[in-house]
């Protein structure tokens, strides 16, 4: 009979993100590669788990195909020297893959099926650009199923401006410099490098070079600069590539274990899984999505949004962000949102990144022993949102 | 001292011109993870992994520029390290040797290596620590420059590892000969730079190396460059010690090192004789590389690598490897293989050892179903039981899994039912070796199977036209002829009648490739090519102890030509009879040319002929041998007889020529080589005839024009 299980995030380590497309770091880096770099990172820390015990492996890619096709979950595995018992499979909840990958093997955690597993994903935005060979069903125009404007994620961040007018292009444009600002002190007091996984690249003229650092990061942004961007979506619109997560390659690697077998291996697990929700809103404005979300995994978890003590909320958008701050009656600049930034610095290769949020949120815990629950939350394209409430295994109750 | 940085180099440059395939030196810097910088140097020729990257002059001088730049950034405090990898796959295959062979002059000759020691030597004066990741293939000058590094990681999935040089004709000549045995002590060296190359150029697998002490560390292909790095900024912070336990210590360069080199020696000459130059200049080199500075050691392996590549034996050795790289690879005559009929079905007439062995060949390369037949059901049963033992075996060793293993024996079937073979594609017969016989079956097995499925023949002596004659598709006939043993001799002869058609031609081309075979057309002579020139070797010996000459002054006799068996070291591994027999064909062909001896016939009767030492040498006659012995008293000295070898091969091959047994002499030569393991250092036999003043002397000519000779000679 399998056992109902507490879930744990027990560590989690990600490729430094590269900028997509030729000149960026990983144009001559396969996406399986980056996979396996993570894996092999996340094992390399956790040197008292037995290979042969990963129970299941689960990546997440949006454009399956090519390098990023065929069973990810099975060839990363392979790839990464697991055991051949080891098994996998492929993910996609396009932005939220893998959030779904945490969640799924989770659950299945939870349930008592799996002791430990690995979670993660990738994209790599460069060799595969979002919507790549896609064939949308043409009903869902002729029936306008969905608006035209769902199509185009720059496009649903002007919808949620026309939404909400108060969120206005000077809010979006200084909280796009903040996640900047924020990002480059988190830098430079090394908040973010342990957890990144050194990965070697080629450069177009074969020269071999080491991928230490997020490659899309502009700590000298300024308002000035931020005004003068063109918003490429629409003719004086508000959305600018300075509001917006930049076209990433990136993976990411999380380990996820039950309590009886964190028992076994003395792990020490960085989080606790309280509770996690799926929501979908209307596709044109999917920016929305993680209010639903958070609100269901909220009530699942007998949660009030006041409980939550530090937030990662992923960047697609500034917008986007500002929309669930509002809604939630939290300010623009509040210390516990994404304090050391977020996509719009760091950058958003869809499917990995919700391992990524986790695994700052992971990190953030360790040091505030004050803080009981976290959540991270994103957006997803063609209408959802996802949410995971975290509980900090290192909170002591007192007040800081 | 040899002051390198004073030496213009400026002759290699004429060598290639602007035909050198140029590998970069490509610099990134790379900051490790405690913040200090290594500056690494991709080596990459911008071709794929087919095209390896090799050093030439332009090579070298553009490494040398980046390594110049690294010592001053060095030196300013900008970088903490140099690391020096390949292209995916491959580090580095060595010198480029197109150029080298281009050599005009004993002074440029010597230019070549000095300029290997210059460059690569300056890994390891950068005033900083270098380290060579050895993401790959490392031969030659590839492996001397991870020598000249200070520290070394491999990747666990490097295709081979090597100092080939002596395989060629030369030494390793940049740093190797000094620098491995410093680092990994002299027994280890001795294998590496002299006993693999002479082990059919054997290479060593990366955890090899890494066990011998070559490489301090080995990392999976997984993650191998970003884990060097992260042990690179352990060496250099101290963290990480690197442990060299078979660096040689004082007592190892007293004592070991002076009984290593002599026993070596020792084992060299008795398995290669003193012919071939190049394993003893090694060996003089690795006696020497006991005392002394690098600096030293250099200077030696400069003047020992001028000498080498100006000399015959590197001239014959390159020719040698050109016809095994290249024209093997590409048979001449060869059809077009769309021509080629798809075989699903193999049959085999015969189960006797012959056929037994071709069966298994076929069913491990071929992976389709095997079928013997023979004359009654117990031969058949020994034959399938033979090789059902020997699949056995390769699946205890691991050689096979165990679906394979199961695949191959349900694959294999042996029957008198010679309706069984009614949809076999390619028929080949090994059985007794007589036209008559060979006929009978193929006229039994002809009415059966298909109108246009192959037959092969395996005959060695007998003409395939006349063991075709009575068929009623003879176009479909072609000889394929093995050489022993089967498993490992890469040689297939394949035989062309006057009615052999494109299609049989074509398919035995492609049978024989899917072998894991290289085939050469030949005419249908007697002997065809192989054992034509072995009859001669054979016929020889047999000639000079017919007329009295002593057995060890037959076997001595033969020894300049450097061949990998005496002549009666081969005559008793072949059988006395079958010796008897191919002298007996050949004389009935040619009786102006070849002997028929009685005394063979005679000894043939015997069970023990010669005796032999441990090493497999012969030592003399048995008693038996010599009570039946009749010889006559005008015995030939070991210069005559070698001359009469010499003229003899120089004769015949230029007959085989004139007939058109094959086209070119190239393909005598590589028909030596792959069949009979004739020597490279002689590039088969034309080289060595030329070289010799035999062709002059036979036909007042010369295989080759010009002569494939060493610098000193061509001028």
């Amino acid at each position: 009979m399998a056992e109902i299980s507490d879930v744990f995030f027990v560590d989690g380590m990600r490729t430094p993100f590269g900028r997509a497309g030729e000149k960026g770091m990983y144009w001559n880096t396969r996406a399986d590669d980056l996979v396996v770099k993570a894996i092999i990172a996340v094992l390399e820390r956790n040197p008292a788990i037995p290979k042969d015990r990963i129970d299941e492996v689960a990546v997440a890619a949006t454009t399956q195909q090519g390098d990023q096709g065929l069973t990810l979950g099975r060839t990363t595995a392979i790839l990464a020297g697991l055991p051949q018992s080891v098994p996998g499979f492929a993910i996609d909840r396009m932005c939220a893959g893998a959030m779904t990958s945490v969640t799924t093997l989770g659950s299945g955690i939870g349930f008592g099926a799996y002791d430990l597993a690995l979670a993660g994903g990738v994209e790599h935005m460069g060799r595969h650009p979002l919507g790549a060979g896609a064939d949308p069903n043409p009903r869902f125009l002729t029936e306008k199923l969905v608006s035209p404007d769902a199509l185009d994620m720059g496009v649903t961040a002007e919808r949620l401006h026309d939404r909400f007018p108060a969120l206005t292009k000077e809010r979006a444009d200084r909280f796009g410099m903040r996640s900047q600002h924020r990002t480059q002190a988190a830098y430079e007091a090394g908040k973010l490098q342990p957890d990144l996984v050194p990965v070697a690249v080629k450069d177009a003229s074969g020269a071999w070079g080491i991928a230490n650092d997020d490659e899309g990061r502009r700590p000298e942004t300024t308002m000035e600069g931020l005004a003068s961007l063109r918003t490429p979506f629409r003719a004086h619109g508000r959305v600018t590539a300075g509001t917006a997560s930049p076209l990433t390659d990136g993976a990411t690697m999380s380990l996820l274990a039950g309590a009886a077998a964190a028992k076994e291996f003395d792990l020490k697990p960085k989080m606790r899984m309280v509770s996690f929700a799926f929501s979908g809103v209307e596709p044109e404005v999917m920016g929305l999505g993680p209010v639903p979300a958070t609100e269901k995994a909220l009530r699942k978890a007998g949660l009030r949004i006041g409980d939550i003590g530090l937030f990662e909320i992923n960047e697609a958008f500034a917008v986007q962000v500002l929309a669930f701050l509002e809604h939630f009656g939290i300010a623009d600049d509040d210390a516990r949102v994404n304090q050391w930034g977020g996509a719009i610095a760091i950058g958003h290769p869809l499917a990995a990144s919700g391992v990524r949020l986790m695994i700052q949120l992971a990190a953030q815990f360790a040091e505030r022993p004050d803080v009981r629950y976290g959540l991270t939350t994103m957006c997803v394209g063609l209408g959802q949102g996802g949410s995971v409430i975290w509980e900090n295994p290192h909170y002591d109750g007192k007040k800081r | 001292m040899t002051h390198y940085d004073a030496i213009d180099f400026t002759p290699l440059a004429a060598l290639s011109g602007d035909d050198e395939v140029v590998t970069h030196s490509l610099v990134r810097d790379v900051a490790l993870p405690s913040g200090r910088v290594l500056a690494l140097i991709t080596l990459d020729n911008g071709r794929d992994h087919t095209r390896p990257n090799t050093f030439g002059p332009g090579t070298l001088t553009e490494l040398d520029a980046v390594l110049t730049t690294l010592a001053a950034r060095a030196a300013a405090g900008e970088i903490h390290a140099v690391g020096i990898t390949g292209k995916q796959y491959i580090l580095a295959a060595g010198a480029d040797l197109s150029d080298v062979s281009r050599v005009p002059s004993r002074e440029v000759a010597k230019l070549v290596a000095q300029q290997g020691h210059f460059v690569l030597g300056k890994l390891g004066t950068l005033g900083i620590p270098s380290f060579a990741f050895v993401n790959g293939l490392a031969l030659g000058g590839g492996l001397e420059i991870a020598l000249h590094s200070t520290y070394r990681t491999v990747d666990a999935s490097a295709a081979a590892i090597a100092l080939p040089e002596v395989f060629l004709g030369l030494i390793p000549g940049w740093g190797g000969a000094y620098l491995l045995p410093n680092l990994i002590g002299i027994e280890n060296a001795l294998e590496v730079i002299v006993s693999n190359p002479l082990q059919q150029n054997r290479t060593l697998r990366p955890e090899k190396a890494f066990e011998l002490g070559i490489m301090d560390a080995i990392f999976p292909a997984s993650n191998y460059l970003e884990d060097s790095l992260r042990w690179a900024d352990g060496v250099l912070g101290g963290n990480i010690k690197v442990n060299r336990k078979n660096e040689p210590g004082k007592i190892e360069r007293l004592t070991k090192w002076p009984i290593a080199i002599k026993m070596a020696r020792g084992m060299l000459e008795s398995r290669i004789g003193t012919v071939p130059r190049s394993p003893y200049v090694a060996l003089e080199l690795l006696e020497a590389a006991r005392g002394g500075t690098p600096a030293q050691g250099f200077a030696r392996e400069d003047d020992a690598l001028a000498e080498l590549i100006v000399g015959d034996q590197f001239a014959a050795s390159m020719y040698a490897f050109d016809l095994v790289q290249k024209r093997a690879k590409r048979p001449v005559g060869a059809p077009d293989k769309s021509l080629a009929k798809r075989v699903t079905k193999v049959g085999i007439i015969g189960a006797g050892l012959m056929a037994s062995q071709f069966a298994l060949l076929f069913l491990r390369r071929l992976q389709v179903p095997v079928i013997l037949t023979d004359l009654d059901q117990a031969r058949i049963d020994k034959g399938l039981a033979y090789i059902r033992d020997e699949i056995g075996t390769l699946e205890r060793k691991g050689r096979l899994d165990g679906d394979t293993a199961n695949r191959l024996r349900a694959l294999v079937h042996g029957t008198t039912d010679k309706g069984e073979f009614a949809d076999c594609d390619f028929v080949i017969e090994a059985v007794f070796e007589e036209v008559s016989v060979k006929q009978q079956v193929f006229g039994e097995i002809e009415p059966i199977i298909a109108p246009d499925a192959i037959m092969a023949t395996n005959t060695s002596s007998l003409s395939v036209e006349e063991i075709g004659a009575k068929l009623q598709h003879p176009e479909r006939l072609v000889g394929f002829h093995f050489f022993n043993p089967v498993a490992v001799m890469p040689l297939i002869e394949i035989v062309r009648t006057s009615r052999s058609n494109d299609a049989a031609l074509a398919t035995a081309f492609v049978v024989a490739k899917n072998l894991g075979k290289n085939a050469v057309l030949t005419a249908d002579a007697p002997g065809f090519v192989v054992n034509r020139l072995l009859a001669k070797v054979m016929g020889e010996a047999a000639h000079a102890i017919d007329v009295g000459t002593p057995l060890l002054t037959v076997e001595k006799a033969y020894a300049p030509i450097g061949l990998p068996m005496t002549p009666f070291q081969l005559i008793d591994l072949v059988g006395w009879k079958v010796a008897a027999h191919v002298q007996d064909t050949m004389a009935a062909s040619f009786p102006e040319r070849f002997f028929s001896s009685e005394n063979f016939h005679r000894l043939a009767e015997l069970t023990d002929v010669v005796e032999k030492d441990k090493a497999g040498r012969v030592t003399g006659w048995t008693k038996q041998a010599q009570k039946v012995l009749s010889v006559g008293k005008s015995p030939l000295s070991e210069a005559e007889i070698l001359r009469r070898v010499q003229d003899g091969l120089a004769q015949e091959i230029r007959i085989m020529l004139d007939e058109g047994v094959v086209p070119e002499v190239e393909d005598i030569d590589l028909c030596l080589i792959l069949g009979a393991g004739w020597p490279f250092i002689d590039g088969g036999a034309s080289p060595y005839l030329d070289r010799e003043g035999a062709s002059e002397r036979v036909f007042g000519g010369a295989f080759h024009t010009p002569p494939i000779a060493g610098i000193d000679a061509r001028a």
